[in-house]
C-alpha cells in the first residue's frame, strides 16, 4: 500500500507530517475558541438580562 | 435576490453561516482527503525530482492560499475603510490566522523539498524573500488587532497595514516573472495548458487546491462568528461597567 519514497522518503513524510499536524491544530484551535467563546456570551447575556 | 450588504448584518452572517459551515466543513474534508490520499498513493514520481514531487499538493495550494487570504483581507478591509461594515473588518482579523499558517505550511514544505532539490533549506530567492515579508505583515496585522483595544480604531489602522502588505502579496505571487533570477521555478499552474504541471499530478492537485480554499472559507467563516461574538460580548462587558 505504501508507495516506495525511495531516498527522499524523509523529506516527502515529514512534508504530510508537518503540515497535517498545522492544519489539525488550526482547525481545532478556531473550534475549541468558537465553543469558549460562544459558551462565555451566552453567560454574559444571561447575567446582563438578570441584572437589568 | 438579497443584496451582498444584508450580510454586513452580524445577525443574517450567523445564520447564513451557521446554515453553510457543515457543507463547506464536509466538502473541505472530502477533497482534502481525496487529493492528498490521491496524490500521495496514487500518482507516479517524477522523472527529475522523483518521489519529492508529492510535496506540491501541500506546497501549491498553501502557497496560493497565503497569498489569496491577503487578498480576502484586502477587499475586506477596503469594504470596511469605505463602507464601515463591523463585519468585514472581523472577517479580515478571522482570516489572518489561517493565510499565517498557510504561509508557514508553504515556507515549510518549500525549505523540505528545497533540500534535496536545491541543495539548501533556504536561499535569499526573490520569491522566497517577499514570502518571508509577506508572514512578518501577517504577524504584524495580528499583532496590531491584539494591541489596539479599540475596534474601531485596530481596524482602521489594521487596514492601512493590508494595503501596504498587499504588495508583499502581489510580489509573491509574481515575484518569479519581476526579476526572472532566483532558484524558485515559475507558476505549477497556469490558464496556458502548455506551462501546467503534466495532467497526472494537475488533476490531484486541483482536488488538493480545492480542499485548501474550502478550509479556508470555511475556517473563515467559523472565525468571524467567533469575532463577531466576542465582539459583542465586549461591547456588553463595556455596557455592565457602566451602570
Amino acid at each position: 500500500m505504501m508507495p516506495d519514497l525511495g531516498k527522499y522518503a524523509q523529506a516527502v513524510l515529514s512534508s504530510y507530517a508537518v503540515s497535517i499536524t498545522l492544519l489539525v491544530l488550526l482547525v481545532g484551535i478556531s473550534v475549541l475558541r468558537a465553543r469558549k467563546v460562544r459558551r462565555e456570551l451566552a453567560e454574559t447575556e444571561q447575567r446582563v438580562r438578570r441584572n437589568g | 435576490m438579497a443584496s451582498i450588504w444584508e450580510y454586513a448584518n452580524p445577525k443574517k452572517f450567523i445564520e447564513t453561516t451557521d446554515r453553510l459551515l457543515p457543507w463547506f466543513s464536509a466538502l473541505a474534508l472530502l477533497c482534502l482527503v481525496v487529493g492528498l490520499v490521491w496524490g500521495f498513493f496514487f500518482t507516479p514520481d517524477d522523472y527529475k525530482q522523483g518521489s519529492t514531487v508529492k510535496i506540491i499538493y501541500l506546497h501549491v495550494p498553501s502557497a496560493l492560499m497565503a497569498i489569496n487570504a491577503w487578498m480576502m483581507m484586502l477587499v475586506a478591509s477596503l469594504i470596511w475603510i469605505v463602507r464601515r461594515h463591523h463585519v468585514s473588518a472581523l472577517a479580515a482579523r478571522a482570516a489572518a490566522p489561517v493565510g499565517a499558517m498557510m504561509t508557514v505550511i508553504a515556507l515549510a514544505t518549500g525549505a523540505i523539498w528545497g533540500q534535496p532539490m536545491w541543495g539548501t533549506w533556504w536561499a535569499w530567492d526573490p520569491r522566497l524573500t517577499s514570502f518571508l515579508i509577506l508572514f512578518l505583515f501577517y504577524l504584524g496585522y495580528m499583532a496590531l488587532w491584539s494591541a489596539i483595544e479599540n475596534d474601531d480604531t485596530a481596524a482602521d489602522l489594521t487596514s492601512v497595514l493590508c494595503i501596504v502588505g498587499s504588495v508583499f502579496a502581489v510580489l509573491s505571487r509574481y515575484a518569479v516573472n519581476f526579476w526572472n533570477q532566483g532558484l524558485h521555478q515559475g507558476a505549477s499552474l497556469s490558464l496556458d495548458k502548455e506551462e501546467n504541471v503534466a495532467d497526472v499530478f494537475y488533476h490531484p492537485l486541483l482536488m488538493s487546491i480545492a480542499g485548501f480554499v474550502l478550509l479556508f472559507v470555511a475556517l473563515v467563516f467559523l472565525r468571524t462568528q467567533t469575532e463577531i461574538r466576542a465582539r459583542r460580548m465586549r461591547a456588553l462587558v463595556a455596557r455592565e461597567r457602566l451602570q
